[in-house]
């Protein structure tokens, strides 16, 4: 409490005043939103993520997206999370996929021996080839974090321009959810003579599922 | 006071491999930085800049009350807000933490803030396990040595270095290839944030209007730091403030342009809070240390204070033909390149290493790239100018103290003190009271002086005390 006063006093005696005051109305702030249409999105967002070394696929519908992620997992170890999209894709029917925990102890133990992590995307962004994803009671930060294989369905809805459109419909990310996070890409790191090596601590493979709206509104 | 490091500097530059390393490095990240800021690839970063210039500034021009909101926020989502003078109470806070909580382990992800006042160390000296797990630091750490560069702190260890480090700290076969060392460091560091109690973080910027803490990165070990131990604490500086979460719109897409040429990093968390009712993990409890460490007092310069806009992208680094021949070991303090040239003298007192405003050719390159616009070569120039005048002030100090020890000297020798008034006596000439001190020969006749003289003087000294003194005895005892 000392150290707290202490500081705002010398703040504010720097800044020449003696007492709290509102502060000035902020500049304006800055979101530039393309028009862009749905197959213009999909077509950055697949060459960002590409350009990456990350896998973007467009899925007719549900089935397609699941038959997608069983040609990828061959029945090995999968945690999926508990969102209702990967539900209502059939993803948690496939073999060696796991999604109920009865702990979080036992959720980051499957997390750590799992090959594949499966989760939904709150929304994806075109421009960067970017995820984002709020973690809920439908999605734990792990599962996206631990395996070495992180794979993302969403909505093809849910495809945004790029930041300044997510920022324009969450203003405040922190009213939704303890932790946002926005994935570009597999993990990576070039501290070594600056040679890019992917999956240094996060997932060094990352496939993006977008599966257009036939399924979404039939389910 | 340091002076110019000039042999070690001579070593780097005597060291080729060294040079070779430091100028691809930074040759790379600079090409990089050029393709993502083209005008083609991207029409409005001069708008962006711009829009990024204006908020630092009117941030900092509101500070305390910013930084009253965001403690408002974090406590709103129940964290919770320590603000700390300077290192030695971040330490203290954190070891108090770490014994109440019962830790032994703590993780860290790369963070400046935490370098500048040597966090791993105090804690070290505890007996705590502190890890780094950013690949490069945690290199840096096991070769006991400090960051070489901003955003790439391993950047002058070449493979073979790393898997010398490697074999010889972690007892491993010897690996030269990145690809495999990578791999040894996930294994050694994944099994360190699963056991880990306490996760240390910087903060890339301070969301006010969130209560959140922005993390930018690309392996993962910032959020693994955030997500698996129970307790986080993130250590940011006062400056990190930014007013809305909108504002990332403008200053993620510059940061990851500018440090390494990648239009978003792969990782950019925005955290706010412990864990909430309901969500399988994250941390249970969540801090944020708020460091004052100097910068309330850069804060004053009204000019000067545009340094706490820097948000440490390293591009200022990788353009300057000074950094690219020195590297960043030959810098005083852990901020190296064009911005520690300016942050050090502000921060840590312009006596203490006067040489280093002076050390640029002022080419320009640093403000060019600068994704805050600070004007790096401007203020050099004033900096100079304030190490100029401090030493003028020293000089003048010490001719004063020159002229007392003189005059003492003299005083305490009665003899040579009356044959000094004896000489001005005579040069004042007999009978004469006028103007003598205008027919002395040399300094104050000369210059600014003469001016004054030309209208006063002093009255000719008649005899001195001592003569009347020993006159008037004389007569006594006669």
């Amino acid at each position: 409490m000392i150290s707290r006063d202490h500081i705002l006093n010398k703040v504010r005696t720097a800044l020449g005043r003696s007492s709290s005051r509102e502060p000035a109305p902020a500049p304006p702030a800055r979101l530039a939103i393309p028009e862009w249409g749905p197959e213009e999105r999909w077509r950055r967002f697949a060459c960002a993520l590409e350009k990456l070394g990350g896998k973007a696929v467009l899925a007719g519908d549900g089935a397609e997206a699941r038959q997608y992620v069983a040609q990828l997992t061959c029945g090995r170890p999968a945690v999926a999370s508990l969102s209702p999209f990967l539900e209502s894709c059939g993803i948690d029917e496939l073999p060696g996929v796991r999604r109920r925990f009865r702990d979080a102890a036992e959720l980051r133990a499957a997390c750590a021996a799992a090959e594949f992590g499966i989760t939904g995307a709150d929304y994806a962004l075109a421009e960067t080839g970017t995820l984002a994803l709020f973690s809920s009671r439908e999605e734990a930060r792990l599962i996206s974090l631990l395996p070495p294989v992180h794979v993302a369905l969403l909505p093809a809805s849910r495809l945004l321009t790029g930041l300044d459109e997510l920022l324009g419909l969450v203003p405040d990310p922190a009213g939704i959810s303890s932790a946002l996070v926005l994935i570009t890409g597999p993990s990576r790191t070039a501290d070594i003579e600056q040679i890019l090596v992917r999956g240094v601590h996060g997932p060094g493979e990352i496939h993006v599922i977008v599966v257009n709206e036939r399924e979404e509104t039939g389910s | 006071m340091t002076a110019l490091p000039r042999e070690q500097i001579r070593q780097t530059l005597a060291d080729a491999r060294l040079q070779a390393a430091i100028y691809a490095a930074t040759g790379r990240l600079m090409e990089h930085r050029r393709q993502v800021v083209a005008p083609e690839v991207l029409p409005d970063y001069q708008e962006l800049r711009e829009q990024a210039r204006r908020i630092k500034e009117h941030t900092l021009e509101n500070l305390d009350a910013y930084l009253e909101q965001f403690e408002a926020r974090v406590r709103a989502r129940g964290g919770q807000v320590i603000w700390a003078k300077d290192g030695a109470e971040v330490a203290d806070f954190l070891l108090e933490l770490a014994r109440r909580s019962q830790a032994r382990l703590l993780v860290k992800s790369k963070s400046m803030t935490t370098e500048e006042i040597g966090l791993r160390e105090r804690l070290e000296a505890h007996h705590f396990e502190v890890v780094e797990t950013d690949l490069g630091e945690y290199i840096i750490q096991l070769a006991h040595e400090r960051p070489y560069h901003i955003v790439a702190p391993a950047l002058h260890k070449t493979r073979e270095e790393v898997g010398e480090i490697f074999s010889q700290r972690l007892g491993v076969e010897r690996e030269n290839a990145p690809e495999r060392q990578t791999k040894i460091a996930r294994a050694v560091l994944r099994q360190k944030f699963l056991a880990a109690d306490i996760g240390i973080t910087g903060a890339n910027f301070l969301v006010a209007d969130s209560g959140a803490v922005v993390l930018v990165e690309n392996e993962g070990n910032a959020r693994l730091t955030t997500s698996a131990p129970r307790i986080h604490v993130a250590v940011a500086g006062i400056e990190k403030l930014i007013p809305r979460a909108q504002d990332l719109a403008v200053f993620l897409k510059l940061l990851g342009r500018s440090a390494t040429g990648q239009p978003l990093t792969v990782y950019t968390s925005v955290l706010s809070g412990p864990r909430r009712e309901g969500e399988w993990d994250g941390p249970e409890q969540f801090y944020v240390v708020l460091l004052d460490n100097g910068r309330s007092r850069v804060l004053a310069d009204r000019d000067k204070r545009q340094t706490l806009y820097c948000i440490r992208c390293g591009a200022c680094l990788n353009h300057c033909p000074v950094y690219r021949r020195i590297g960043g070991h030959n810098y005083p303090w852990v901020y190296s390149g064009p911005i520690g040239k300016i942050a050090s003298p502000q921060f840590q007192g312009l006596t203490q290493d006067p040489w280093l405003p002076f050390a640029s050719s002022l080419c320009g390159a640093c403000a060019e790239v600068c994704p805050v616009k600070i004007e790096i070569p401007r203020l050099l120039l004033e900096l100079r100018a304030e190490v100029v005048k401090t030493q003028a002030r020293e000089k003048q100090r010490r001719a004063e103290r020159w002229a007392f020890k003189l005059w003492a000297w003299v005083m305490c020798r009665p003899r040579v003190y009356e044959a000094l008034s004896l000489a001005a006596g005579l040069l004042a000439g007999e009978g004469d009271s006028q103007g003598w001190l205008r027919r002395l020969p040399g300094l104050l006749n000369a210059g600014p002086l003469r001016a004054w003289m030309d209208y006063r003087d002093l009255p000719a000294p008649g005899r001195s005390f001592r003569a009347l003194w020993r006159a008037r005895t004389a007569r006594v005892r006669e």
